[in-house]
């Protein structure tokens, strides 16, 4: 057979040419290898200066730094706990609000949607992705913001004003900026993500398993909820992954809606802060020394948060694969 | 037939049609708005000035030429760079590293980079970059890189892992050494998503301002220097956009226009020939 | 790919590298630090280089970074709004001079409330941006107001969520004011705001204080003027209610002492004088006494004395306040004094 294949070589030395092509192959391979590890040590040094750059704030508060609420220039005491709640509480709810609805639009567009709009629609929801944030950002302090104000915040403020536990959640004067505008944002930024690789994975589940869930009398609804998202199961936790990944590290479309506030307030309508937020509206007018180690140790810290998210999720994949059986 | 359990069947169906339909509504919705904000205010504030003009003070009539090109030419350097080192990893971590532990490790920190705010690249191209050889274009498009590179290594890994073991084994029955399997079968069966990530990359530092405040730091006038500070169209809508001029306020929307319009051609036009090509 | 695309992509490529290249030209000037003096920076640079073909290129990456990259020895000056303490001067080696003042102004959104038409005087603003003013028609407020229907609405304090001169130079004068604010908050470029929402730059704090009923922010002066927003006028130190204009910026800088102060320490706050503004300030540069560049901290010293001596209008322009002339007498004998090998 592989004298087929080198049919053209005049003179053929076969020991000759299978040597050539491992060595190239062993070339190919080690550049391969290099390129993965220049990421790392990419990675590597990110961290590093990431270190660095804390150490004197790592001196000066050690652990407590984590829980600390303070956050005070002029005192120079600095405690994270403030940008790591508005981070966590605005990936979640972006998270909240963008799976369910990414999901949604990948089965809208593999399920409902008529042909021949499938290509501009998925276009027109992946050109989300394409908006730069800093657009985003300031489509939200102009737009968005003054809209959520005077139309939904009061309407949440309204209609939970005699819950008894949620009434704390959804309290307080519509500033418009805050928290749960920052998560909105976010939402709408990283639900192409889900929605883009959902329908990707969906695509790819194999029509016959449909054709039989239909063929016992499914809904369309059943064939999903049973059939097609248990089988592409990874495929979509992979994509909130990416997703979940932006949304940990947007800085821009936040900054300028989150109010920047370094409190924990029960409501979601307060204003907060996030950690890139926080670097990013604090960093270039920090002067004194510790002031801007305190910013880098929230870098790091979130780098932390990220690499514990990355974690779970890898821990949840493989708990899935286990027991629903590898696809 | 149980008709009480089969309406109930009907009406969940229903609803998670309407639930999906809203889905879609909602995403476009936010789309349209964003879409319609950005035209009506960056149309009103382009000119052939914005492309002829570099930036000027208030009043001046400036644009945003020098903006532009240094964007342009930090973002074509960032890619150019990137992306062959992208690719090369992902295939390594699709195709020879698979399932050892070193490429688990590697998947992993490539995943924690994709997600690190992009500030703090610029912080690490600052000291190591900047502080030996003062702010630059080169600085700005490796902090650009740096952001570039864990997005192609994602997508490239996921696209390499969706091609069929089948066509690899074809390529290899016919004798066709590994390295070669892989440039001529495999990257070519994953392009079209390679291509995805590429402009997912390239989207994302379009946008960037944070990195390049420390790295290319900005630069009023024309430059073609490159190891001198450049301007940046974001850098420069970020400035704009926080001053109290009106004449700023129309060029800062007219660049964020140019940038959105720009990235989405971009994606347009490498769709359709990646399916002009199919 | 197809031959053509090949050699377009080449010849793109090659000319490319041609106009975008490692040139060894003379570089400009490079500067970094405040927003405030940014548009002023820019436009003075611009009619510098028509004049003379030298370029100064100013980023405004905030006070902070400017003071960081000056001592990192990056740029060839720093700018801040917000003066160094002769301590700091020296431990770093670097000395200061001002170039233009500007005005922070109080700004409200209140209904039937028109510019100029409220009156506040330093305690009862801190009093409210400490959060102890709660509701506009509070007995301190209507002391100051007799003659003004306030309404029973709730006061929402707006502050600059990002680090700048402008959140200095107001703290700093309710420090001033309030020796509550003075021991619980203080004066800097960031603090911890006891109440209130943050918004991003003035812009932000312009827009949302537009947008709030019941808000009060500060800006800057331009801000202010730009956006027609409804200022506030303030009772300065001698008692007298003032309007923010350029006039009353001038008069906050006419009676500082700038050039018995060390180093042009002098913030603009609750200064004497019956025109004066009680929150102004001036904004500052930074280069080294014994600069590692000397002929390029010459250029810069000499870009600034042509600023001075020509750049007033241009300022004025712009809604800047440019110095007094003997403060930029002052300023000459300064660098004459401290600056080493410029020749100044």
């Amino acid at each position: 057979m592989a004298g087929i294949a080198l049919e053209n070589y005049g003179t053929y030395d076969r020991a000759n040419t299978v040597r050539r092509f491992g060595r190239g192959d062993a070339r190919f391979r080690l550049l391969t290898l290099s390129a993965a590890l220049l990421v790392v040590a990419i990675f590597l040094g990110v961290l590093i200066s990431l270190v660095l750059g804390s150490w004197p704030s790592i001196k000066a508060f050690g652990l407590p730094f984590i829980w600390t609420e303070t956050w005070n220039p002029v005192t120079e005491k600095f405690g994270a706990l403030g940008p790591i709640y508005g981070t966590l509480v605005t990936s979640i709810i972006a998270m909240v609000i963008a799976v369910p609805t990414g999901i949604g639009i990948a089965i809208f567009l593999t399920e409902i949607c008529p042909s021949a709009l499938k290509r501009p629609i998925g276009t027109a929801i992946e050109l989300l992705a394409g908006i730069p944030s800093i657009v985003y950002g300031i489509w939200g302090m102009f737009m968005l913001a003054p809209l959520l104000q005077t139309t939904l915040q009061p309407w949440l403020i309204e209609t939970f004003a005699d819950v008894p536990v949620l009434s704390g959640l959804f309290e307080g004067p519509p500033y418009g900026l805050g928290l749960f505008t920052a998560a909105f944002i976010l939402s709408i930024m990283i639900l192409p993500f889900i929605s883009a690789v959902t329908r990707d994975v969906f695509e790819t589940v194999p029509p016959m398993l449909k054709e039989a869930a239909y063929g016992l009398g499914c809904t369309r609804w059943e064939v999903m909820w049973r059939v097609v998202l248990p089988y592409s199961r990874t495929g979509v936790v992979g994509g909130c992954m990416l997703a979940l990944g932006r949304a940990l590290g947007e800085t821009m479309a936040i900054t300028f809606v989150v109010g920047n506030a370094h409190r924990i307030a029960s409501s979601l309508l307060a204003p907060g802060t996030t950690i890139s937020a926080a670097i990013a509206n604090e960093f270039t007018e920090a002067e004194s020394e510790l002031y801007r180690s305190s910013l880098i140790e929230l870098g790091l810290i979130l780098c932390f948060i990220t690499f514990v998210v990355l974690a779970l999720a890898q821990l949840m994949l493989r708990r899935l694969e286990a027991s629903g059986g590898k696809r | 037939m149980n008709s009480v359990l089969y309406a109930r069947r009907r009406l969940t169906d229903r609803l998670f049609l309407i639930f999906s339909i809203s889905a879609a509504l909602f995403g476009l919705a936010w789309l349209a708005a964003i879409l319609y904000t950005l035209l009506t205010q960056g149309l009103s504030g382009l000119s052939l000035t914005v492309f002829t003009e570099s930036t000027k003070s208030p009043g001046s009539h400036g644009g945003l030429l020098n903006a532009i090109a240094g964007s342009l030419v930090m973002s074509i350097l960032a890619v150019a760079a990137g992306t062959p080192i992208g690719i090369l990893a992902g295939t390594y971590l699709a195709e020879y590293g698979r399932t050892t532990r070193l490429a688990g490790f590697i998947r992993f920190f490539n995943d924690i980079l994709l997600s690190a705010p992009s500030i703090i690249v610029g912080l690490f191209i600052y000291e190591v970059v900047v502080r030996n050889f003062g702010f630059s274009a080169i600085a700005g498009a490796a902090s650009l890189m740096v952001i570039v590179i864990p997005v192609v290594v994602r997508t490239t890994e996921n696209m390499l892992l969706l091609v069929p073991g089948s066509l690899r084994e074809a390529g290899a029955a016919l004798g066709a050494p590994i390295s070669h399997v892989i440039r001529s079968v495999t990257w070519r069966a994953a392009r079209a998503g390679i291509v995805t990530g590429v402009l997912l990359a390239v989207a994302r530092i379009s946008g960037e301002t944070a990195p390049l405040i420390f790295t290319a730091f900005g630069n009023q006038f024309w430059s073609t220097d490159l190891t001198a500070p450049i301007a940046s169209l974001p850098q420069v809508i970020f400035n704009y956009a926080n001053s109290a001029y009106d004449d700023w306020h129309r060029l800062a929307w007219a660049g964020a226009f140019i940038i959105t319009f720009a990235v989405l051609t971009l994606s347009i036009v490498a769709r359709l020939l990646e399916s002009k090509r199919n | 790919m197809k031959p053509i695309f090949r050699r377009l992509t080449a010849l793109s490529a090659g000319v490319a590298a041609g106009v975008f290249a490692v040139q060894a030209f003379a570089a400009d000037m490079t500067g970094a630090g405040a927003t405030f003096p940014y548009p002023i920076y820019a436009k003075w640079a611009e009619a510098y280089k028509a004049k003379t073909g030298i370029g100064l290129n100013y980023q405004s990456i905030g006070s902070g970074g400017g003071i960081a990259q000056i001592k990192a020895k990056t740029v060839d000056f720093g700018a801040s709004d917000k003066p160094l303490s002769p301590a700091d001067l020296d431990t770093a080696g670097l000395t200061q001079f001002p170039t233009v003042i500007g005005g922070v102004v109080p700004v409200v959104n209140i209904p039937g409330i028109d510019a100029g038409q409220l009156v506040l005087d330093g305690k009862t603003l801190a009093d409210i941006c400490l959060g102890k003013i709660k509701y506009w028609d509070d007995a301190a407020v209507k002391k100051l107001n007799p003659s003004v229907n306030l309404p029973h609405l709730a006061v929402v304090g707006v502050h600059r969520s990002d680090g700048s001169g402008t959140n200095f130079i107001f703290t700093n004068y309710l420090s001033k004011k309030s020796p509550q604010w003075a021991a619980n908050v203080g004066a800097a470029t960031s603090v911890e705001w006891p109440s209130g929402i943050g918004a991003k730059g003035n812009e932000g704090v312009a827009g949302n204080v537009k947008q709030t009923k019941g808000a009060l922010g500060y800006v800057e002066y331009a801000y202010a003027k730009q956006n027609k927003l409804t200022y506030v006028r303030m009772i300065n130190h001698d008692g007298e209610a003032v309007s923010p204009t350029a006039e009353a910026f001038q008069a906050a800088s006419a009676r500082a002492d700038w050039v018995h102060s060390k180093g042009f320490y002098v913030v603009l706050t609750d200064q004497p004088g019956k025109a004066a503004w009680p929150i102004a300030g001036a904004t500052f540069i930074l280069v080294y006494k014994n600069p590692p560049d000397a002929q390029k901290t010459a250029d810069v010293l000499k870009f600034f004395k042509w600023a001075y001596a020509e750049g007033d209008k241009m300022a004025a322009d712009l809604d800047y306040v440019p110095l007094p002339a003997s403060t930029v007498q002052a300023i000459a004998k300064s660098w004459h004094d401290n600056i080493q090998g410029v020749g100044m």
